[in-house]
Parts: C-alpha cells; sequence; structure tokens
C-alpha cells in the first residue's frame, strides 16, 4: 500500500494500484476467524459431552467403550509409557519423511535432467507408490532389520507425491523467463537452481505438505505389521498391544495422541509453506487487493 | 535523423521459418537494423514479427537464410542483447533488485560492480526506491520498468522489444514511451519494437518498417524523420498525423496483401 503512494511521487499519477478501504474487510475477516476456530471446538464440546453421557447413562463397560474422561486419565496415568512411544514413532515419522523429501525431490530433478533415467525408474516408483503398504511391510520386515523397514514403510508412502509434485513443479516454468535463461546463455546448473527450483518450490511445499502426514501413516502401518512379528515400541505397537489385553482406554489414548501428531505435523509444514511463501506466491496471499 | 550511412548492426537475409507443425510464419524477410536507430516493425498479427525478433535474439533458429552480425561479439558471453517480452516476465519469487541483478548474476559479474550498476539503471527507469519489493506488489506499468531495466542492465547494443505496452492502460504508455525514447537517446543503443499500434510505432521509431502475413515478409517501410526528443506536442501535431496517415495507409495495404 504504503510502495503504491511512494510510487505516485516518484513517477507520476496513472501507474499505481488502486487502493480499496482495507477497515471493513479486516473486521470480517476477524469475525471468520474466530467462527473458525470456535466453531470446531463447539462441535468437539457436544461430541465429548454427548459421548460421556452415553456411556454413564448406559453404563458401558470400558472395555467396550471408555467414556472420554477416562481416556484422559489413562493418557495421565499412562503418560510415561506413551510418550517414550510416541517419540519412537515421532522420530521414524520424521527420518522417513526427510528421506522422502530429500528422495523426492531428488529423483524429480534427476528425472528432469535425464530423461534416459526418467523412462527407466518411472514406472517403478508409479508402482511403488500403488501397491498397498500394509501388504508390503510383512514383506519388507522380513528382508530387512526392523528399524530400516519402518522407515523403509514411510518412505515408500511419502516419497511419491513429493517426487510428482516437483516434476509438476519443474515442468511448469514460464516459458519466457526460460526464453530470458537462454538468452543470457546460460548454463544447465543455473537454469536449475535459478529457475527450475524457485518456480517448483511450491509444488514442492505442497508434496511435502501431503508427505508428511503419509510419513506417519507409513510408520503406523510398519509397527502394527512389526509389532505382530512381536517386536517394536512404537505408539502404533501400543495400540495393537492395548487391543490384545484388551485395554481399550489405552488404545484410545494412544490413538488420541497419534492423531494429535498428525495435526501438528500437518501445521507445521502448512506454517513453513506460510513463510516461504507469503511475499511471492499467489496461494499465501492475504486477502488484501 | 536517421542518419542515412550508419552502418548495419544486423541483417536478415531471405530469411524463412516453417514450425514443424507446418505453419509457414516468415519466407524472405529482408531485414536491415542499423546502428543507433530505433527500428519499428509494425504489422497485423500472425505477420511473423515476434519470430523474426526471436531470430535476431537467437531464440529461434530460421529455418532458410542467414543471420549476419557484421561486427564480431565483444564479448566472452556472445552479444550484448537486452528482450523484452510482452509481459514482464519477472521472477515473482526474487525482489525487483534482484530481478534486475539476474543478467549480470548469470554472467557472474562481480558483485559490488554488479550492485552499483543494478541501482544506475533502477534510478534511470524511476524505481530506485522500489529495489525490495516483489513483483506482485507492483502495478503493471511498474513491472514493465523492471522488465526494461533488466533488458538495459547489461548494456545492450541491440534492444529487442515484443510488444512490451500492448497490456497497459494508455496513461502509462504514453509515459512509458516517453520515457522509453529518453533512455535509447541517452544510451544511444539501437532498438527493434515489434508493435501493432501505428500510433505507437511512429511515436516511437526512426524508421518503421511495416510487414504483412502469411507468409510474414516486408512489405513497406517508412522513414519517420521527425527530429527528437519527441514529446506531446509531436503526438499532436500534424506533422505526426500525416505520418500516421502514411503508416496506416501502408498497414493497410500489407493486410489486403496478406489476406
Amino acid at each position: 500500500m504504503k510502495n503504491a503512494t511512494r510510487f505516485s511521487a516518484a513517477t507520476g499519477a496513472g501507474e499505481q494500484k488502486a487502493v480499496p478501504p482495507a477497515l471493513p474487510r479486516a473486521r470480517a475477516g476477524d469475525r471468520d476467524g474466530v467462527l473458525r476456530i470456535a466453531l470446531p471446538i463447539i462441535v468437539l464440546a457436544l461430541g465429548l459431552a454427548v459421548w460421556e453421557l452415553v456411556v454413564r447413562i448406559k453404563n458401558i463397560p470400558p472395555y467396550v467403550l471408555p467414556s472420554p474422561s477416562l481416556v484422559l486419565q489413562t493418557l495421565a496415568a499412562d503418560w510415561a509409557l506413551l510418550s517414550r512411544s510416541l517419540l519412537v514413532t515421532l522420530i521414524t515419522t520424521f527420518e522417513g519423511f526427510l528421506l522422502a523429501a530429500a528422495g523426492g525431490v531428488g529423483l524429480a530433478v534427476l528425472f528432469n535432467q535425464s530423461r534416459l533415467v526418467e523412462y527407466s525408474l518411472y514406472p517403478y516408483a508409479v508402482i511403488l507408490q500403488v501397491t498397498p503398504i500394509v501388504a508390503v511391510a510383512p514383506l519388507l520386515l522380513i528382508y530387512l532389520p526392523q528399524r530400516a523397514a519402518v522407515l523403509a514403510c514411510a518412505w515408500i508412502v511419502a516419497f511419491f507425491p513429493v517426487l510428482a509434485n516437483t516434476t509438476l513443479g519443474l515442468n511448469s516454468v514460464d516459458r519466457n523467463l526460460a526464453d530470458l535463461f537462454a538468452l543470457y546463455h546460460s548454463s544447465r546448473a543455473q537454469v536449475l537452481w535459478r529457475l527450475k527450483l524457485p518456480s517448483a518450490l511450491p509444488y514442492i511445499l505442497g508434496g511435502l505438505r501431503i508427505a508428511g502426514g503419509l510419513s506417519l501413516i507409513g510408520a503406523v502401518v510398519a509397527e502394527i505389521a512389526a509389532g505382530s512379528a512381536g517386536a517394536g515400541s512404537g505408539l502404533a505397537y501400543r495400540i495393537a498391544e492395548s487391543g490384545y489385553r484388551l485395554n481399550i482406554p489405552r488404545m484410545f489414548a494412544a490413538l488420541l495422541l497419534l492423531s494429535f501428531a498428525g495435526i501438528v505435523i500437518f501445521y507445521l509444514l502448512s506454517l513453513i509453506n506460510h513463510l516461504a511463501l507469503r511475499r511471492w506466491h499467489e496461494s499465501a496471499l492475504q486477502g488484501e487487493r | 535523423m536517421p542518419a542515412p550511412a550508419t552502418s548495419s548492426i544486423v541483417a536478415l537475409h531471405g530469411v524463412g521459418k516453417t514450425f514443424p507443425n507446418g505453419t509457414t510464419a516468415l519466407a524472405g524477410l529482408e531485414l536491415d537494423v542499423r546502428q543507433g536507430e530505433f527500428l519499428s516493425l509494425l504489422g497485423p498479427s500472425g505477420c511473423g514479427k515476434s519470430t523474426a525478433l526471436r531470430i535476431i535474439a537467437g531464440l529461434s533458429e530460421p529455418s532458410a537464410g542467414s543471420v549476419a552480425w557484421p561486427r564480431p561479439a565483444n564479448t566472452r558471453s556472445g552479444r550484448r542483447i537486452g528482450f523484452v517480452f510482452q509481459e514482464p516476465t519477472l521472477m515473482p519469487w526474487a525482489n525487483v533488485f534482484n530481478n534486475v541483478l539476474l543478467p549480470l548474476n548469470l554472467h557472474n559479474a562481480p558483485a559490488r560492480q554488479a550492485a552499483e550498476r543494478v541501482e544506475a539503471v533502477l534510478g534511470r527507469v524511476g524505481l530506485l526506491p522500489f529495489g525490495r519489493a516483489y513483483p506482485r506488489e507492483l502495478s503493471g506499468g511498474m513491472r514493465m520498468r523492471v522488465s526494461i531495466a533488466r533488458a538495459l542492465v547489461t548494456e545492450p547494443e541491440l534492444l529487442l522489444m515484443d510488444e512490451p505496452f500492448a497490456a497497459l492502460d494508455e496513461i502509462t504508455r504514453f509515459k512509458l514511451n516517453d520515457d522509453l525514447l529518453q533512455m535509447w537517446q541517452a544510451l544511444q543503443t539501437t532498438v527493434v519494437f515489434v508493435t501493432h499500434s501505428v500510433f505507437e510505432s511512429v511515436y516511437l521509431a526512426s524508421r518503421v518498417v511495416v510487414m504483412a502475413a502469411r507468409p510474414g515478409r516486408v512489405f513497406s517501410e517508412l522513414a519517420i524523420d521527425a527530429p527528437y526528443p519527441r514529446d506531446r506536442n509531436f503526438r499532436t501535431s500534424s506533422e505526426y498525423a500525416a505520418f500516421c496517415r502514411e503508416a496506416s495507409a501502408a498497414l493497410a495495404q500489407a493486410m489486403a496483401a496478406g489476406a
């Protein structure tokens, strides 16, 4: 906004952007923001209240359906055990995510630079993606040490969206900008680092946002598969184990932690996305125009 | 103006361009761009004027004929050519300063010297206070100024412009016309300016080349020997009107010939 004013002083009228009054818009935005936070919380509170009431009135035993209050109590009581398991799962997820990010972006760049490599490997990337991970996990556990197998699962599930999105991004370069780089006789490396990767950044970040949630899923699937093989200590393993022992409140508590971890991962990646793109990309623009 | 005996900076001889889909954009194009002139290529859309510009820039290879540069390239990284596209074509992720710095960066120019040149050229287009602004924070006219600054930062011997002001409103366009003429005179560079506006080409150019379509070729040419600097008075003069009438007539004939 202040840019437009400064410019009219510098070079004369006729080129500044129209500046609509911003205030009423902002107020409407505030109200909208409050609703966006308040409404889901109200829905959650109502749901929990109904759940609690049903369990108490019908006197449902905890091994069939524990009340929300019991789940919270269990979460507090078993915190030492559950938090250790949460940490294990989070570390697997994080490592799987990093490998997926590096592998997805790396493969996409490789495919972009060499058509031969792309033709040779792309079908297998697709096969890895379309084969259900639940079916692959037990096999991986046979051939790999357990830790590596869990990581491999997280990676397989998460890398494809990064690969696909990055490939799309690398191919979405403005043609005129590409011409401009050609005009100045840029090297392949310059085109890659200064043109293709920055152009692809919004796509890469979009892929990473999907990959974050998926690597958690991959880790959980592998832990459950590994759990039935008799080893592991992650959160998903706790869920499987509590299931065998009919410790249903602990199952719910572990599940709660898993969803919470998923939500945190999603918003963390959204925040990174926003911080990286807010100055220039349409997707990160505020309502102001 | 223009001085008749000036030497050629680039000449196109019998240039033809046929695209892989079979479209013939140019056939037998003869064009001689002279040192220091402001040449305007005027023609209906589809007459291949943009293609001709891309061939001069080396962005496209002619399928027939030749492009001759009488003087050898004097820099390691080829000829200094500036290109301004129809759209501003800025990198949205980089601020104004870094957008203008790009050509120097790509040529690995020393940082200190490059920064000085960017500031000088930003000053020339009146955007010095906007170095840290991002393209999306600027108006269309300002973005085009950044684009021109980027083309000028290498001090090109030849500046190629492909309908750069077509998308701008008239007030902004007139202002940029005047500023462009001023820069052309100050920098003593050569400009090839593609447009489909009779009024713009007559106002700016020292020589207007009228092109006909199907296939694209030179139809006629017109020397606009009104003195520079030109300003608002020229735009409203009877001399200007006469040149416009002449150019309009030539364009009408060219379109009849191309239809």
